[in-house]
């Protein structure tokens, strides 16, 4: 065979030559003694970094402590709920039919097409069931007998004439204004709420259901996600994600409180967040997971994509990989 | 032969297994002690440290595991052994990383290797979801945060039909269970197409034997693995069959 017949491989062939069993020089070789060393080494690098750097453990953050330590903040927040005006209670798909954070690619939008199937009525959720379910009080009970008969338009003006008595004041005030006419049974029952919620009962009656046994925190998740939201670093939630480096401008999800490293793994998919459109897109999330699950898609099939495959033999790298082989066989 | 035992009777369903078994992954393949001589890199080492990794990381996540996912918060053992999963973990996505872009550069797919290149990706994906889910399942201000955050991009996408991050519940079990399961069959099943396949070849080179025709052909490796019947590297084979 010459030069030239090999240099002329069909495609086919060389994919047989690369697909054969290797029949050229070996070198000694034992798979249990790497498998071994590596395992050592792996456990010794791993308890090292444990002794020097541990692990982060900054404790959950609570309804309790959150209403202690800004019961206006909490307030305000309350009043979103109980008016259905929050984050959460305008969402949409899972949670209840609103549109505030349907995203969609065209005319395709997943989360609508998939529909509600963890239905939340903020008011009811977060306030008005949790109210009831405290010790019997004439006035408190006097107050949800009077809010929940009424009509809506009159409980909406009952909560919005509150939320002005509570706008001059700040996050951090402690005492709630006693309120007016105009404000109706809702500072009777703010009251009773901040007092649940400082208690920590509202962290417990959020997480109730009908079995004794929970592991679901949605609930109480998206009412201290919704100070995120509406109060931004300005709202103790948001004052321990700022200090932490943790919101989506600041890489977000991929980071982890204090100096650890977090899911460095994530970058690709965060860096999409920090630039525009997608920093700045009403559709940001589903045209970044779009992207990415695009990118996943290519790597996986890789193999079979013409040109991308042909990468590695375009920029050769693998000629630094496998120097040895091929400074003792220049002919290949 | 194959199809009857000894006996004449049909040849038993494990008798048959086991000889299709050993014919694609006989024992010098599964346990080799030697290899290519072209592996001699230290890019070969990121696998074995990937895999290491893994077994560090399940192994101290089964100890936490044991004693419950709030165990760690209130023990100062429970918090070491916590920080060997976190560090475990951080070493396992490290290299993994590492062997996924060598395997790249050396297009570690070619010579019908693409499954096992599929499978290896496969892992790395399903590495960062079970990543994922572990920073869900720590219950501290991290979960919150992370599942917080992250319910939008579920949602949005529709993911979040079947998986809520913000269910704490959900994202122990997947993190405990369901996706180390999944992980550990696609990285058997990726190692052992490494085993059976082989190590690929640099490029351009071939362990061709000489023919005596134009048309190259594929020489098989002797047994016991010295390479004298063959040679390595296409155009010495060309030189040696001209």
């Amino acid at each position: 065979m010459s030069a030239t017949a090999v240099n002329k491989m069909s495609r086919k062939e060389r994919r047989r030559a690369e697909a054969a069993s290797w029949a050229g020089p070996v070198r000694h070789y034992d798979i249990l003694k790497e498998a071994t060393v590596g395992l050592i080494l792996i456990s010794i690098l791993t308890v090292l970094a444990s002794f020097a750097f541990g692990s982060p453990d900054r404790p959950p953050v609570t309804i309790s402590a959150w209403s202690s330590a800004q019961p206006v903040g909490f307030t305000d927040v309350a009043l979103s709920e109980l008016a259905q005006t929050s984050d959460s209670a305008t969402y949409g798909p899972p949670y209840n039919n609103g549109s505030g954070a349907v995203q969609n690619i065209g005319p395709v939008s997943p989360q609508r097409l998939l529909g509600v199937h963890y239905p939340l009525n903020t008011a009811k959720d977060f306030v008005l069931r949790p109210l009831h379910s405290l010790p019997p009080n004439p006035a408190l009970a006097s107050a949800l007998s009077r809010f929940e008969y009424a009509l809506p338009s009159q409980d909406l003006a009952w909560v919005h004439s509150y939320e002005h008595s509570l706008a001059h004041l700040s996050l951090n005030d402690n005492v709630l204004p006693a309120g007016t006419a105009s404000a109706g049974p809702v500072p009777e029952m703010m009251k009773a709420l901040l007092g649940m919620a400082q208690s920590g009962g509202l962290d417990t009656a959020l997480l109730a259901n009908s079995s004794f046994y929970t592991t679901n925190y949605t609930k109480p998740l998206l009412f201290i996600g919704d100070s995120w939201n509406a109060q931004a670093t300005a709202s103790f939630w948001g004052q321990a994600v700022n200090a932490e480096h943790l919101q989506g401008t600041q890489w977000g999800v991929m980071n982890e409180t204090g100096s650890w490293p977090g899911q460095p793994w994530l970058w690709l998919y965060t860096m999409w967040y920090q630039i525009k459109p997608f920093s700045t897109s009403a559709n940001g999330d589903l045209d970044v997971i779009a992207i990415m699950t695009g990118l996943s898609l290519a790597l996986l099939f890789l193999p079979f994509i013409p040109g991308l495959r042909s990468i590695p033999r375009l920029i050769p790298f693998y000629r630094l990989i496998w120097k040895k082989w091929y400074r003792e066989h220049p002919q290949t | 032969m194959s199809g009857q035992s000894h006996d004449g009777s049909p040849e038993a369903w494990t008798t048959k297994l086991r000889r299709i078994w050993l014919k694609i992954l006989p024992p010098e393949k599964l346990l080799p002690d030697h290899q290519p001589a072209y592996v001699a890199s230290w890019v070969y080492v990121f696998g074995v440290l990937t895999l290491s990794g893994f077994v560090i990381a399940v192994l101290s996540g089964a100890v936490i595991a044991f004693r419950g996912p709030t165990w760690w918060h209130t023990s100062p053992i429970g918090h070491f052994v916590n920080s060997l999963h976190l560090w475990s973990v951080e070493l396992f996505m490290f290299f993994m990383a590492l062997h996924l872009w060598a395997k790249f550069w050396m297009a570690a797919w070619r010579g019908r290797r693409a499954l096992t290149w599929m499978t290896g990706v496969a892992a790395f994906l399903l590495s960062i979801v079970e990543a994922f889910t572990g920073y869900l399942s720590q219950t501290n201000f991290d979960s919150q945060w992370i599942a917080f955050e992250s319910k939008d991009a579920f949602n949005a996408s529709g993911a979040g039909w079947f998986f809520n991050p913000l269910n704490f519940g959900q994202a122990l079990l997947l993190h405990v269970v369901l996706l180390p399961l999944i992980l550990a069959g696609l990285v058997a099943v990726h190692v052992l197409l490494v085993r059976i396949r082989g190590v690929v070849h640099p490029i351009g080179a071939y362990s061709v034997k000489a023919a005596p025709t134009a048309s190259a052909s594929v020489g098989e490796a002797p047994a016991g693995g010295s390479g004298a019947q063959a040679v390595a590297g296409a155009t010495n084979t060309a030189k040696e069959g001209s």
